[in-house]
């Protein structure tokens, strides 16, 4: 067994440093290379892309990935993790075996985790009596049933693990919780047991730590921001990591950034619920038991991670269609900035009246004066120049339509001072919800084979 | 003695559907005792009054020198759903940050708390 594994991660989000990946193989070593590409939203806009191609559906910025790493892969043997494979997990480790197959003698092993979709079967469950209710509201999915695009059930650690142990050296999963992607290796590697409740829990924190990349190591980081040197070379985190659960944050040698208690805190409590219940598939984590010790330069040493039993419960991200929106902007210039902005949106709102527009919601922020901090900003009467901003939302995709009309007639027949409206009419966007829930562990079999 | 947040704490904030949630970290592990006790929930309420539509939830973590408030109906229904700029909650971490509380001046004076400018 190894003593230490190190696993880095390259990736935060769909979106992210597209060469953060490469340097995270090239900047020293690791073991594991982590890249959790799914957001709740991004699962439908893959849906969506599936429907038009039955070849996509996955996130395609992972085989580009693929491309900078292969010879780290293997010729240096970094095994990579990865969520990329969104609604159609095959067809991204078809893409990723041609990238493959261009080098001769090449041995990639895929590993394809599947089993987390639930469309096809969503009908079924409703009829066992899965009402899928949500988490939220309470309300039963058959209520907007009719305007679902995807489900999927948040899989846990257990099949990365399999495919792992089965020898692949590229794992890529759909809808699995992304600090599963950092966790599953270490079980594999430390053969941590299904009820090693602390070792899971501290592979857990591990992940949530460096699941948003360079949030932990510097970036989006309060805490004596000015200081936090060569952001433009920022270093993506890495874990080294040991058989007993502790594990140091830190990132590669030469780059920018700093890991350090602050910057570490700030990641832990981001996103965070009840800190004594953080709940997964595989264990319930206790972020109150969270031990922080500087260990040196750019090294945060954790321990004392405490875990109990998973629930028997796996969460399930249904998206579903919810109507239209569009958000309209104009700029106002001093004097009396925000006053003229404020006359704009009586305008604005007596012309949409006066057209017998309707929307669910109707929403105006003054950018600059208080869209962020509301009434705590204070006043900014005197505010070199304030945005408009300008929202609605509704089920009738005429009626925003319409509204988008409304903003660019303010430059000539409204208040003075005004531009910024070079960008054109708003454009109207079909709004793709949310909707969380739970099911029973039980019905969801994922799925685990190897391509090579 | 009047102390702002912004001077004795960093904070991040992200969501979950229509919650924002805010971590409020201090910056000296002895100020934590100070955010315990003067930066409770219902003060946290009606600092957002107006702002949020729900309840103020909160957790402590000393051992991250931490508190975290859950604001619900925070976010204009959340995700995809939200008019708003800050549609995700990450700088409801700044706004809290704005609160001043109020410490007697024994306290502040022993903790070296930084008066407010």
């Amino acid at each position: 067994m190894k003593e230490i594994v190190r696993v880095a991660a390259g990736q935060g989000f769909w979106g992210d440093d597209l060469d953060a990946p490469r340097r995270q193989v090239e900047g020293g070593q690791i073991d594991y290379l982590m890249l959790d590409y799914l957001a709740e939203v991004t699962m439908s806009i893959l849906q969506k892309q599936r429907e038009r191609d039955p070849s996509l559906g996955y996130a395609r910025d992972f085989v580009g990935a693929m491309e900078s790493i292969l010879p780290a892969v293997l010729d240096r043997e970094v095994k990579v993790v990865a969520n990329a494979g969104g609604v159609n997990p095959r067809a991204c480790a078809e893409a990723v075996r041609s990238v493959g197959a261009q080098r001769r003698g090449s041995k990639l092993r895929i590993g394809v985790v599947t089993g987390d979709d639930l469309l096809g079967r969503l009908d079924d469950l409703m009829a066992q009596g899965h009402a899928l209710a949500n988490m939220e509201t309470g309300e039963a999915l058959s209520s907007v049933r009719d305007r679902v695009l995807s489900a999927n059930a948040y899989l846990g650690s257990d099949p990365i693990v399999e495919a792992l142990h089965g020898g692949a050296n590229v794992v890529i999963t759909g809808r699995s919780t992304d600090t599963a992607l950092t966790m599953a290796p270490l079980r594999h590697e430390f053969g941590w047991g299904a009820e090693s409740w602390d070792q899971l829990a501290a592979g857990i924190v591990a992940g949530h730590i460096i699941e948003c990349g360079a949030q932990c190591s510097g970036g989006n980081c309060l805490y004596d921001w000015k200081s936090i040197p060569d952001l433009a070379n920022v270093g993506y985190p890495l874990v080294e990591a040991r058989a007993d659960g502790t594990f140091v944050v830190t990132k590669h040698p030469g780059t920018g950034g700093r890991v350090s208690v602050p910057t570490v805190s700030e990641q832990l409590v981001y996103e965070m619920g009840d800190p004594r219940s953080y709940i997964t598939p595989d264990v319930i984590a206790d972020f109150t038991t969270i031990r922080l010790a500087q260990d040196g330069e750019n090294r945060v040493l954790v321990s004392g991670i405490k875990g109990r039993p998973a629930t028997d419960k796996l969460k399930v991200s249904v998206a579903y269609r919810a109507g239209f929106k569009a958000v309209g902007t104009l700029v106002y210039a001093w004097p009396e900035a925000l006053e003229k902005a404020q006359a704009a949106d009586r305008i604005l709102r007596e012309r949409l009246d006066r057209l017998g527009l309707k929307f669910d919601r109707v929403l105006t922020e003054f950018v600059g004066a208080n869209a962020t901090h509301g009434a705590l900003a204070g006043d900014r009467h005197d505010a070199p120049e304030v945005q408009l901003r300008f929202g609605v939302r509704g089920s009738d995709r005429a009626a925003v339509e319409r509204f988008t009309r409304e903003i660019a007639p303010l430059v000539l027949n409204g208040p003075p001072s005004v531009t910024g409206f070079a960008g054109g009419r708003p454009k109207v966007e079909e709004i793709v919800a949310y909707w969380p829930a739970l099911i029973d562990k039980s019905v969801v079999k994922p799925k685990v084979e190897i391509i090579s | 003695m009047k102390v702002r947040l912004l001077d004795i704490a960093h904070a991040r904030s992200g969501d979950k559907g229509d919650t924002a949630n805010v971590g409020v970290i201090a910056l000296q592990p002895r100020w934590y005792d100070v955010l315990e006790q003067f930066v409770t929930r219902s003060r946290v309420a009606d600092h957002f009054r107006g702002m949020i539509e729900g309840d103020v939830e909160r957790y402590e973590l000393p051992n991250l020198n931490a508190l975290n408030f859950l604001l619900h109906g925070a976010l204009d229904g959340g995700g995809t759903l939200s008019l708003k700029t800050d549609a995700q909650g990450k700088v409801y971490s700044t706004a809290l940050l704005r609160m001043v509380i109020d410490v007697p001046d024994a306290e502040a004076k022993r903790l070296a708390l930084p008066a407010v400018r």
